[in-house]
């Protein structure tokens, strides 16, 4: 029997999210509320300094005065802030050396992934910081990246270790009163990622993050800072999936870029938090701040890969401050079932002869909604500063919806911004033309979508194209060959 | 007191003087004055105002009623209207309908005023059908729903193609020192008519004047309505222009708005298309400069299958102009097999000048083809260097571009007359002269 769109939305309804799966790990996990003494312990709990408690306690006292914000499209259960612990750490917490120390039911959960630790570890480095809960368990080829001077180790060890470094740079890019979220992460942020790469160093391998909520009732507040010296190239992976879970977990993370003179930054997520479902029910609230400060010459890549959570929010953003900066941002939001997407970037340019270009791809299916939401503002001394922006979505079935809410502000005469978006479904002729070809509408289907997504996942690196095109197919299984 | 105190308290007054046998029409005023007063004047809060503010032009101390008649004699005004073509003309001055300067039918189509159709039973039928049922609750249609008093009032019997295109023309003396009015337009097109309309607000003196106009249009089963809207006052006049287009099955509905002037322009221009096959087009064009500012805040709504919807805006912008485009496509679930384009050109020509642009698409149906483009950008100088190296000067070449860059917006309009009259007045803001005609 043929199989067609009707057979494929049908597959895609009945898929259920192959990776839930809990990990019975036991967690120090600290009572539900916050509260400025809430704040004070999550601070001591992780040994930090007097000047970060007070950093915390300030963004705390800002963030009581904020709103929750409502102006994306997207609508769900408001969380109950109070109802939420904000800090939960594995238990067993020895530091490694191998990993044959390491939990093996840990080990066992990586595997389930796909993402064997041994396995990248002889492949072609791979160095893998792995947070499990917000507590880096493991981190891996410290040693190797320690030689070029590069610092890649989690933010808590970097505020006891570098509190220089991080001083300076915490909070300069997405300041602790930012945002709602970006101010409550940075009142409880229970750890992170924290990377450093010297003047003129080229760092020699992919970096890689696997975030992952696995504690019920726990929110993950993940704060990454990236800080690329002048000349410097580091390219930072970063990837997620949670387990099924049937009540709503909050995740509001923080990413902060900073990429000097010359420097290079390609950031790259694949995110495949729990979406809930299929009738809706749980999921993952994803409500991250992500941004990036280009000085001059300086170049930052966002590209990202949305196929989880019931609700996203999130708006990777480039500043580009400094003269022939770059911004790039290739996305492709996959939503299906009742899963939310609000997503797009911010291209703010204030230096001459900045670039910025936009790829972004929506898919949504089922009952979803996906939305593009971007800003590219060129301000009055901006002079040459050219944008290109594409926004493209592709509707499966009637009962999903895709819409785009670009803002354009230009103030100067030398910018050159276009912008376009087209919104359209898999053509029959399309779908045709291959059956002619002796291609079944299954694999026809795949192809389409390929190529429909093929600008940005090319722009993934190697190591990441596997996966990303592994978490298309659970979102849109059986069109994605 | 503020404005919106003392329009509020001024209601009262209003509703004393004007003792229409509507009683139906009284209670939509009333319920409109209490939106008004809870609603309030759009802020810079609200997401559609973001980048409008209406402070400026709020904080004058308007005259609302304005006393005494003002008679202007037609050598005055015969500049500002299309007088080269016959025409039904419906002129009001400082809000009040001069019968002397117009000429109205009742002959096959009705071209007469609202004070007359909200009060002669005659008209109650199609007053209680159509009036005030489009123009959504907020605060600027509910402050000119309360004050409803005078406007055009056209209805195109069924089958009927009118004659003469109808001429709107709103015009506003110095008389008073500064002077708030509020028309309202109610314009229906039955089934298989057409008609062709020209509206125009125009300040005669350098008193600043605020214009609150309200235009509801119903085009019927395969009507056609041809709306054309000039809006080249001067500087010290500001417009803020509501209008809402009710479309059935197979009908076609065009509004070109020409942007050339006024302090502050705001057009709120929206589309629901309530049957199948329906076209709508809306084509801008607007060239501005010095402190002017032109907001284009457009809205489709396809709620059925098979309709398509156009959209075409260009903006040149000077000195410290602001251009602001808001388009909004908005399609439904069963409205399959829609056709949406919107496009939104820009051309900056001071790096003072400020644009915003937003076309947005809001799409629940999967089987349709929705796009937008957006650009800014400046004059190629590559084709600049080939005009100049043909002896044009660099003011002309300029010219040339500029209008060439917004010349398929004139392309649709239907009238000669009006695509010679827009020429000119372009000719005239890039300081040239065009050496051909249309």
């Amino acid at each position: 029997m043929a199989y067609t769109e009707d057979d494929l939305k049908k597959e895609l309804e009945t898929k259920e999210y192959e990776y839930g799966f809990y990990t019975d790990i036991e967690s120090d996990t600290f009572p539900v509320g916050l509260d400025e003494d809430i704040v004070r312990a999550i601070s001591k709990k992780k040994e930090e300094p007097e000047w970060m408690t007070e950093w915390r306690l300030e963004a705390f006292r800002h963030w009581q005065t904020l709103e929750e914000p409502d102006w994306p499209n997207v609508n769900y259960p408001k969380p109950d802030f109070q109802d939420i612990s904000y800090y939960s750490a594995p238990n067993k917490k020895p530091k490694y050396d191998s990993l044959d120390e390491v939990d093996p039911e840990l080990l066992d959960t990586f595997k389930k992934l796909g993402i064997s630790v041994d396995e990248q570890k002889k492949l072609a480095g791979v160095a893998v910081d792995v947070v499990m809960d917000s507590v880096s368990v493991t981190t891996t080829f410290k040693k190797n990246l320690a030689e070029k001077g590069i610092i890649f180790c989690s933010i808590s060890e970097a505020i006891r270790e570098h509190p220089e470094l991080v001083k300076k740079y915490l909070g300069t890019v997405v300041p602790k009163t930012d945002n709602f979220y970006a101010a409550l992460n940075s009142a409880v942020f229970s750890d992170g990622s924290f990377c450093y790469i010297p003047k003129g160093v080229r760092c020699p391998m992919e970096l890689s993050t696997y975030f992952r909520i696995n504690q019920a009732g726990t929110g993950q507040f993940e704060r990454t800072l990236v800080i690329a010296e002048p000349e410097s190239y580091v390219s930072y992976l970063e990837g997620c999936t949670a387990p099924m879970r049937d009540e709503n977990q909050l995740h509001a993370a923080v990413v902060e870029l900073i990429a000097l003179d010359d420097a290079e930054i390609k950031y790259s997520t694949v995110q495949n938090w729990f979406p809930g479902s299929k009738d809706g029910k749980g999921g993952v609230f994803n409500f991250v701040t992500k941004r990036g400060l280009c000085e001059k010459n300086a170049k930052i890549s966002w590209t990202q890969v949305e196929t989880g959570s019931a609700v996203t929010w999130k708006y990777p953003s480039c500043v580009l401050k400094g003269d022939n900066s770059i911004g790039e941002f290739y996305s492709i939001a996959v939503t299906n079932n009742f899963q939310q997407a609000d997503t797009g970037t911010k291209m703010i340019h204030l230096g001459k002869n900045t670039k910025s270009t936009i790829i972004s791809k929506g898919i949504s299916a089922g009952e979803s909604q996906n939305s593009y939401r971007g800003l590219v503002q060129i301000n009055s001394r901006a002079k040459n500063a050219r944008n290109f922006s594409e926004c493209d979505s592709l509707l499966m079935g009637n009962k999903c919806g895709a819409h785009t809410f670009p803002y354009i502000e230009v103030k100067n005469k030398t910018g050159q911004v276009e912008h376009e978006a087209t919104t359209s479904k898999i053509g029959e002729d399309q779908i045709f033309y291959c059956n002619q070809r002796g291609i079944d509408t299954e694999k026809a289907i795949a192809l389409i979508v390929n190529g429909f997504s093929k600008e940005v996942l090319n722009k993934l690196p190697m190591e990441f194209a596997v996966e990303a095109q592994k978490l298309l197919e659970i979102s849109l299984e059986g069109s994605v060959g | 007191m503020d404005f919106k105190e003392k329009l509020v308290s001024s209601f009262l007054a209003f509703e004393e003087e004007y003792t229409g046998s509507n009683d139906d029409l009284r209670n939509i005023r009333s319920q409109a004055i209490k939106d008004f007063e809870t609603i309030g004047f759009p802020g810079k809060k609200e997401e559609a105002y973001k980048y409008t503010s209406l402070k400026s032009v709020l904080k004058e101390d308007y005259n609302i009623f304005p006393k005494g008649e003002n008679s202007l004699e037609y050598r005055d005004i015969q500049k500002y209207l299309i007088h080269e073509i016959d025409t039904y003309d419906l002129v009001f001055i400082d809000g009040v309908y001069s019968s002397h300067l117009s000429s109205t039918t009742h002959d096959k189509i009705d071209a007469c005023l609202m004070s007359s159709a909200i009060n002669k039973d005659q008209y109650k039928p199609v007053i209680d059908n159509y009036f005030n049922k489009i123009a959504p609750k907020n605060g600027l249609n509910s402050l000119n729903t309360a004050f409803t008093k005078e406007g055009a009032f056209i209805h195109i019997h069924k089958n009927t193609m009118a004659d003469k295109p109808i001429q709107i023309i709103n015009f506003s003396t110095g008389n008073e020192s500064s002077l708030f009015v509020q028309p309202r337009n109610l314009i229906v097109v039955d089934e298989n008519s057409h008609c062709q309309i020209i509206e125009r607000h125009q300040s005669l003196t350098e008193q600043p004047v605020l214009t609150n106009s309200v235009t509801e249009v119903f085009a019927d089963k395969r009507a056609i309505v041809d709306y054309y809207k000039i809006q080249n006052d001067n500087l010290s006049a500001s417009l803020i222009d509501n209008t809402f287009i009710e479309q059935q099955s197979e009908s076609f509905c065009s509004v070109h708005t020409f942007s050339l002037g006024g302090k502050l322009t705001r057009n709120n221009l929206n589309f629901y298309q309530k049957g199948e096959r329906i076209d709508s087009t809306m084509k801008g064009i607007t060239l501005i400069e010095g402190k002017q500012h032109v907001d284009h805040n457009t809205l489709v709504h396809h709620t059925q299958p098979n309709c398509e919807s156009h959209q075409d805006y260009k903006g040149i912008f000077d000195d410290k102009s602001v251009g602001v485009f808001n388009g909004k496509v908005y399609v439904d679930k069963i409205a399959q097999k829609i056709n949406a384009y919107q496009s939104n050109n820009n051309v900056l020509l001071s790096d003072r000048a400020t644009i915003n642009s937003k076309p947005q698409l809001e799409i629940f149906a999967d089987d349709v083809k929705c796009s937008h483009g957006c650009t800014i950008g400046q004059l190629d100088e590559e084709a600049l260097f080939y005009l100049e190296s043909r002896g044009i000067p660099k003011k002309e070449a300029r010219g040339l571009l500029m209008y060439a860059f917004a010349n398929n917006v004139l392309e649709s309009v239907k009238i000669p007359e009006i695509k010679k009259r827009i020429n000119k007045l372009i000719a005239k803001k890039l300081g040239i002269e065009l050496g051909f005609h249309l």
